[in-house]
């Protein structure tokens, strides 16, 4: 349905290319006492992939978490400094956590693909926030996004059976498809092909290459070749304290910090 | 008295058999028992079993036995007059044989002919006592001697002693299947009996229930009615009511616990919910019957209906009542249960906490709840004492709440009250509705356990 999908693309405003879509300054996370993210600052710009590398536990999950609030969820989390998505501030009092959540969706670790089916999966995010006016409306956007995730072709004919029954792979551009259902303006991924095998990996980086077109996108890994793959720019977080931000081929050839260095050509990590 | 202090023996010898064992494996096993297959232990746990479960084994085979040789060899001895008694008196006899040479008192028998009788039997069970006490004794230590001599450093111990405890593992399991299969064939077999007499069909289908037989030809008023749809209409009337208090309040306190409520809240209001659980059955009945049911009446008078104090209604809102920390818990477990990630991924789509309980967690809950469900309508179903209580007796068949209804286990409860004569009608069926409620219950548990592993298997 390619005149549905275009229709569907024109709905979402885009920023242009450069200009930055999010900003972090001076952001400070704290789990009770722990001082988990020190003093981040921080620019992602618009139709880019901004890798975030790092060790365990170095608090570039917990800045990722910061961009779309899901550090709300957790008991103890306090978060200081400002984010702003193009430049409102989005822990603003008057700003509501649920509309911000839809403009920036959020890919997990593990596929998480809700025990209902595959469409369903796809329709729950438009159906909460009443994206569709009619159930043709609901099908063009369930079918248009699973297009995108590159998912449609493999599960055009069971789209009434359930996405748990979907391999690895399949669950995690289900759950692809199921945050671009939203239409959101920036894509938070947390270490999205960790679970998955090197050829549904494969698929998903494709994916994030084509997806980028579209929205900004901010991915979290373990992997230096993927960030290498897939980013424009890279972010590196060591201790809670973000060490080196710049272009992906200048962290990766030209590294200015030590840290980096060490870190990007396996001395520790 | 005697008999503990052979089985202390037993236990010491197994001991020292143990001892004996580890230290013959020790010996043989060359420096820091390397060439040991098992470790030394295992050894003395070779040598213990030896000594001591082929002399268990003969006390359980000796004391089974026992009773019917020893009054075969009594009987044989008895006066011929006393032999040719119908055998009715002759087993009175005996019981009064064996209660007097159990207590050793012959000042109480009947006769002579008794107290001669007990005599022999006192001593012929010394006697045994004593063979019994000298050959298993005999038989522990051979085995003990034996065991120590098997003990070569190639001997796969561990193996054996393992092999030894999984029969026993075997054993004790199949206890519970075979109290299982006694007690349904015991109300098969009752029940069929009462089959014989009235027909099932009039029995699962019939209208009237009123048990009351004549005994006399010429009684008049003691029809023996056996239909007992009246039973279990009454018993699905007050479940119903049951479910429809427990279900709503268990679920609903059970997402608040789970999902809203502050830990330190939670911490305190867990256990107090379920100490609703630990309140006797009795105490439910006593609350049903003195405070439930004439407030009731007094409501129903007040508004004008008329609400008889022995209603479904009370009983039916008290067993809810009961039921609810059940419902509540069960889904309390299967609602946490239920994985962070779907609900973080629902947050993360934008969905407040009330969709993402109503549209995620709990259709991902669902099995697990309706699992709980049926456990709990299995359990309203079997629940006796507070509709003993607060139930009526008498068998209408109504689906007004207002009214007096009674329910199958009531009318069990009454029919085996007291002196029974076990062939009639009226007591054998009892039996026949214990086999109905057996089964309903059965059937209910069986689809809520399987609803519930199925459940499990998707998420572990």
């Amino acid at each position: 349905m390619p005149i549905a999908s275009e229709a569907f693309l024109q709905q979402s405003g885009r920023a242009m290319t450069g200009t930055s879509k999010v900003t972090a300054k001076d952001v400070n996370v704290y789990y009770g006492d722990k001082h988990a993210l020190k003093a981040v600052s921080l620019d992602i710009r618009a139709n880019e992939v901004t890798a975030l590398i790092g060790p365990s536990g170095c608090g570039k999950s917990t800045f990722l978490r910061c961009l779309n609030r899901m550090n709300d969820l957790i008991e103890g989390a306090r978060v200081t400094g400002l984010i702003t998505l193009d430049g409102d501030d989005i822990y603003d009092y008057s700003l509501d956590v649920v509309q911000l959540r839809a403009r920036i969706g959020m890919v997990f670790q593990k596929p998480n693909p809700f025990p209902k089916s595959i469409f369903d999966n796809v329709a729950y995010g438009p159906r909460i926030h009443g994206l569709a006016q009619s159930s043709a409306d609901l099908e063009e956007i369930v079918v248009s996004s699973l297009q995108r995730a590159g998912l449609y072709e493999e599960v055009k004919d069971r789209l009434s059976e359930p996405g748990t029954g979907l391999s690895g792979g399949q669950q995690q551009r289900l759950c692809i498809a199921r945050a671009i259902a939203v239409s959101p303006e920036v894509i938070l991924m947390d270490e999205p092909c960790s679970a998955l095998d090197p050829i549904a990996t494969a698929k998903v980086e494709e994916l994030i290459d084509e997806l980028r077109e579209n929205y900004t996108i901010v991915i979290v890994t373990h992997s230096m070749q993927q960030a290498a793959r897939v980013s424009q720019r890279t972010a590196f977080f060591h201790l809670g304290e973000l060490v080196e931000f710049g272009d992906t081929e200048q962290i990766f050839t030209n590294p200015q910090q030590k840290l980096t260095q060490g870190y990007i050509t396996g001395r520790f990590g | 008295m005697q008999f503990s202090i052979l089985l202390v023996v037993l236990l010491l010898l197994s001991a020292v058999g143990f001892r004996m064992g580890r230290g013959r494996a020790l010996q043989v096993g060359g420096p820091k028992a390397r060439a040991l297959h098992s470790l030394p232990s295992y050894y003395g746990y070779y040598v213990a079993l030896w000594c001591g479960i082929p002399a268990v084994f003969l006390i359980a085979i000796w004391l089974s036995c026992e009773p019917f040789i020893l009054q075969g060899i009594v009987v044989g001895a008895l006066p011929a007059d006393a032999k040719s008694l119908p055998s009715a008196q002759l087993s009175l006899l005996m019981n009064e044989v064996r209660q007097l040479g159990s207590s050793g008192d012959y000042q109480h028998a009947s006769g002579a002919i008794a107290s001669t009788a007990a005599e022999q039997y006192r001593n012929l069970r010394n006697m045994s006592f004593g063979a019994m006490a000298v050959i298993s004794l005999a038989m522990a230590i051979l085995g003990c001697v034996l065991g120590v001599r098997y003990i070569r450093p190639d001997l796969r111990a561990r193996n054996k002693v393992e092999g030894v405890v999984k029969i026993f593992l075997i054993a004790s399991s199949t206890v519970a299947i075979f109290t299982t299969i006694g007690i349904v064939l015991s109300l098969l077999f009752e029940s069929l009996r009462f089959f014989r007499m009235i027909s099932p069909v009039d029995f699962l289908f019939g209208l009237d229930w009123s048990p009351q037989m004549a005994m006399r030809s010429d009684q008049v008023g003691s029809s023996g009615a056996f239909g007992a749809v009246p039973l279990f209409a009454g018993t699905l009337l007050i479940s119903l009511i049951a479910m429809v208090v427990a279900v709503p309040i268990g679920l609903l306190s059970a997402i608040y616990m789970a999902e809203y409520a502050h830990p330190n809240f939670r911490s305190v209001a867990k256990p107090l919910l379920e100490v609703l659980a630990g309140i006797p059955t009795v105490v439910y009945g006593f609350f049903a019957v003195l405070t439930v049911a004439p407030f009731l009446r007094d409501a129903g008078a007040a508004v004008g209906f008329s609400i008889a104090s022995e209603s479904a209604l009370a009983t039916g809102i008290v067993m809810g009542i009961m039921i609810i920390p059940f419902i509540s818990s069960l889904s309390d477990d299967v609602i946490t249960a239920v994985p962070d990630s779907l609900r973080q991924g629902a947050y993360g789509l934008g969905a407040t906490r009330s969709e993402t309980i109503k549209q995620v967690v709990i259709p991902a809950a669902l099995p697990g709840i309706i699992g709980g469900v049926l456990l709990a309508v299995s359990r309203a179903i079997g629940e006796t004492m507070i509709v003993v209580m607060a139930a009526g007796l008498s068998a209408h068949l109504t689906a007004n709440p207002f009214e007096a209804v009674t329910t199958v286990t009531v009318q069990i409860v009454t029919l085996l009250v007291g002196d029974q004569e076990f062939d009639s009608p009226k007591t054998l069926s009892a039996f026949a509705l214990g086999l109905v409620l057996f089964l309903v219950t059965l059937v209910l548990n069986v689809v809520a356990l399987n609803v519930v592993r199925k459940y499990r298997e998707k998420y572990d």
